[in-house]
């Protein structure tokens, strides 16, 4: 196998698990809160259709992916009404959620199928993208890769050591004892399902503007589910969701890695390997009860309204 | 110091519906004293204390707090007018640590981490309650966790502290420290709101008492010049009769025979039991004291099923052997279980009485041929309520909207009510008032009489040494040995339940001997004097 190769692979793997990153690190923040959105699948769809159109009319990359955040948030504070304040069931509403947003995105997007933008361009780091092996892949992504690493270690620093990512802990845990001591409940549950939101949209536009260049109807094709699954097997925790992320892009390409090779595998076995290969891998890692009972989120999906 | 109470509470109402859980309430509390509010379950003494504490709103009545009145609508206006309350459930989260957990209440004033730990540290030392920060909550003691909510408060300005039933969860030895901070902290001008049904604890402890009954004031007292006795007149407005009679029994032949029960550990959070060997004979009734988490937990899920160990072969009922049986199995042999958290393994919070009087009673004639009877559920459900006086609306409340010990009543009637060879109970009548503890100890004893074996584990030492026919205690998953209470003194058990099993032939105990009657009779509680 060739330095070339190995070199390529790192950098696409990275380029393949960056949305699912995304979405599954805002989806984590949300459930930290006691929040199940199921409706992930649907906001990527949105964020990715609004991303596109606001791309092609402004071909603006930062008005691309704001506008696409901003509806990933709306679409998000949508389920948040239903599923919070007027209690409904939370698997019930997510699900309507992705229905819906699978639904209006091909509505929306029907005019701009084909439509030609040009792709979110990569910022190379100087020399540092000639290190071997590794260089290509960390120094010569695009700017919404770099912005996912940011994001990681400020979500990861939130939970860690910020006072109000303890809060975002305990409202998961129990929100009634939470509410006792004082803490805005409500408040808190809106702003991790709206992150989540952001995310998704963000993730979306990541898909139709920076990994392909366009806009095809259901786009998305079960990369908000994917993202669902990895929280939980990742146990709600941030270095797991990494992992994850980052394998399910490397089973993604592994056709490539197989036509470089001159392997004589079905292509169709080959695209089952992502969704294979992440779900034994993040299994075996959440085996251990114990330790998931530690990050585990208590009151996931539970409704709660304060009582008077 | 001026003569401005530290609080009045005016003319307090609250309306639920179905129920007035406050119906104008008057109570003062001095600076520096040790003020107790009693009553019986469900008399509204939590509903007034969660109004002191923001956590529900009055429907009418007003708080004056050192001189002014104030609208407390929030815990955090409540914390900040230096007010902390411990609630009889613990408001802490499991998975976080000692200072997240304070943190989280401290809010701006937490500061960083490492000074708060610092706090942390130096306060529970100073009021002799030490606690270690860094530790989670899931791995300590009740009794440990008890001061996590306390210091917690002490970190604020605190100049109310408000406790709800802190000692039922305590041994001897932990309430009498926690008694020693209480005192300190009033001679700092703290002072000092304790609930109790522990009525003896009263009238040691509290400089004055205010008495609810069905949500009303029905009195106003100094303990130290009252009887437990006359107090709990005031509580339940009637002569209560009681059974005074600790009637011993010998029992007839063993129904529960554990030999050698060892178990592994299989994490942070659980004791391995060491080679247990108990009998429980039919007919009598075996307590087991213990601090909590030395095995007790263990010992009881072995025995009803919820922890099979795959190669055990220590425990037979009735000579049946029950290693491998499932809880159900076991229960078709005759065992009971009250465990002890009342809300999820006792009962189903968000299923009515009736679906929870049928969880454990279904082969008792309430199924027929795979369907429910529901006539037959609904009667059970209702006879429990009636012959165990538990207070509800209706045999369709859930069972998370009574108070705790309004479900234990349900839990341990239904139990009782299905006539099982052998009854497992943890801690029976924990968070029971003196009327239903009685009504509890009497079915206990009744069940016993008609032939029922009886294991108790239970940190009431009053309770134990008048119920059980035989006393040990458990440490570390060890057992002692198991003697009579009248032959064995509360010091010995003390030393006991601290892990201490070979005193008995030592000189110790010769000189502890002599003070058996006197122990046993202070340890026998509040109504047994005659």
């Amino acid at each position: 196998m060739d330095i070339d190769l190995i070199t390529n692979i790192l950098y696409a793997m990275i380029m393949t698990g960056t949305p699912l990153l995304l979405v599954a690190l805002g989806e984590m923040v949300c459930e930290k809160s006691g929040v199940l959105n199921l409706g992930q699948e649907g906001m990527m769809l949105m964020g990715a259709v609004a991303g596109f159109i606001a791309m092609y009319h402004t071909d603006s990359y930062i008005l691309g992916f704001l506008f696409a955040m901003l509806v990933g948030v709306a679409m998000s504070l949508l389920f948040a009404v239903i599923a919070l304040q007027l209690n409904a069931n939370q698997v019930a509403a997510g699900l309507a959620l992705t229905i819906f947003g699978t639904g209006l995105s091909a509505f929306l997007g029907n005019d701009y199928e084909g439509k030609q933008i040009s792709v979110l361009p990569s910022l190379s780091i100087a020399e540092l993208q000639h290190i071997p092996i590794i260089g290509k892949a960390i120094f010569a992504q695009n700017a919404i890769v770099y912005l996912s690493w940011v994001l990681i270690v400020v979500v990861y620093l939130f939970f860690r050591y910020h006072r109000q990512g303890l809060s975002v802990r305990a409202v998961g845990e129990d929100p009634s004892v939470a509410s006792n001591l004082g803490l805005p409940v409500m408040l808190i549950r809106y702003l991790s399902v709206a992150f989540g939101g952001a995310m998704a949209g963000l993730a979306g536009a990541y898909l139709s503007i920076a990994y392909t260049p366009m806009w095809t109807e259901g786009m998305v094709s079960g990369k908000g589910w994917i993202a669902l699954t990895l929280v939980v097997f990742a146990s709600w925790r941030i270095e797991r969701i990494i992992l994850g992320a980052y394998l399910f892009g490397f089973a993604s390409i592994m056709h490539l890695v197989a036509q470089g090779l001159n392997w004589d595998i079905s292509s169709n076995l080959l695209a089952m390997m992502p969704y294979i290969a992440t779900l034994v891998v993040l299994v075996m890692l959440s085996r251990d009860k114990q330790r998931l009972k530690l990050f585990e989120p208590m009151a996931l999906g539970k409704p709660w309204h304060r009582s008077s | 110091m001026s003569n401005v109470k530290r609080l009045a509470m005016l003319g307090i109402t609250k309306q639920y519906p179905g129920c007035k859980a406050n119906d104008e309430v008057f109570l003062d509390i001095e600076h520096g004293e040790i003020h107790a509010l009693l009553g019986e379950n469900g008399a509204g003494k939590s509903t007034l204390m969660k109004m002191l504490y923001g956590v529900v709103k009055p429907d009418s009545g007003s708080i004056i707090w050192n001189g002014k009145p104030v609208s407390i609508d929030q815990p955090s206006v409540a914390r900040g007018l230096g007010i902390g309350m411990v609630f009889q459930h613990f408001s802490l989260f499991e998975t976080l640590t000692v200072s997240e957990n304070i943190a989280l209440v401290l809010g701006d004033q937490a500061g960083n981490s490492k000074t708060l730990a610092h706090r942390i540290k130096a306060t529970s030392e100073r009021y002799g309650m030490p606690l270690d920060p860094d530790r989670r909550i899931s791995s300590l003691s009740t009794g440990e966790r008890q001061r996590v909510e306390i210091v917690r408060c002490l970190l604020l300005n605190l100049q109310l502290l408000i406790l709800d039933e802190p000692t039922s969860v305590l041994t001897p030895q932990e309430v009498d420290n926690l008694f020693k901070t209480l005192r300190q902290l009033t001679k700092e001008g703290c002072s000092v709101l304790f609930i109790s049904h522990k009525l003896h604890e009263v009238t040691e402890l509290c400089d004055s008492a205010t008495i609810l009954r069905a949500g009303k004031v029905t009195g106003h007292c100094k303990p130290k010049d009252e009887t437990s006795e006359s107090i709990a007149r005031m509580m339940v407005g009637e002569d209560i009769a009681i059974s005074n009679e600790c009637r011993r029994s010998l029992g007839t032949e063993v129904f529960a025979d554990i030999k050698g029960l060892s178990t592994t550990s299989t994490g942070q959070f659980d004791v391995a039991l060491k080679n247990i060997s108990l009998q429980v004979k039919r007919g009598e009734i075996v307590g087991i004291a213990g601090i909590a988490g030395n095995g007790q937990e263990e010992l009881l899920k072995a025995l009803s099923g919820e922890d099979i160990h795959p190669n055990s072969q220590s425990i037979t009922f009735a000579g049946t052997a029950i290693d491998q049986l499932t809880p159900l199995q076991r229960r078709r042999l005759g065992l009971a279980f009250v465990p002890e958290d009342r809300l999820g393994r006792g009962a189903v919070p968000d299923l009515d009485l009736c679906d929870n009087a049928l969880l454990t009673s279904f082969d008792s004639g309430l199924v027929k041929n795979g369907f429910l009877r529901h006539t037959k559920i609904v009667e059970l459900a209702d006879k429990i309520i009636k012959k165990y006086k538990v207070k509800t609306t209706g045999n369709h409340d859930s069972a998370a909207s009574l108070s705790g010990g309004n479900l234990q009543k349900f839990i341990v009637g239904r139990e009782i009510d299905q006539e099982p060879n052998f009854l497992l109970m943890s801690h029976p009548t924990w968070g029971v008032d003196i009327g239903a503890q009685v009504a509890i100890h009497d079915a206990i004893l009744q069940l016993r009489d008609r032939g029922c074996a009886i294991l108790i584990v239970s940190e009431d030492l009053d309770e134990l040494y008048k119920i059980s026919d035989r006393l040990g205690a458990i440490c570390d998953g060890k057992v002692s040995h198991f003697l009579a209470p009248e032959a064995l003194p509360l010091v010995k058990l003390g030393q006991w339940m601290a892990g201490d099993f070979d005193t008995e032939a030592t000189a110790t105990s010769e000189i502890i001997a002599p003070s058996i009657p006197t122990t046993a009779a202070d340890n026998e509680g509040i109504l047994q004097h005659d």
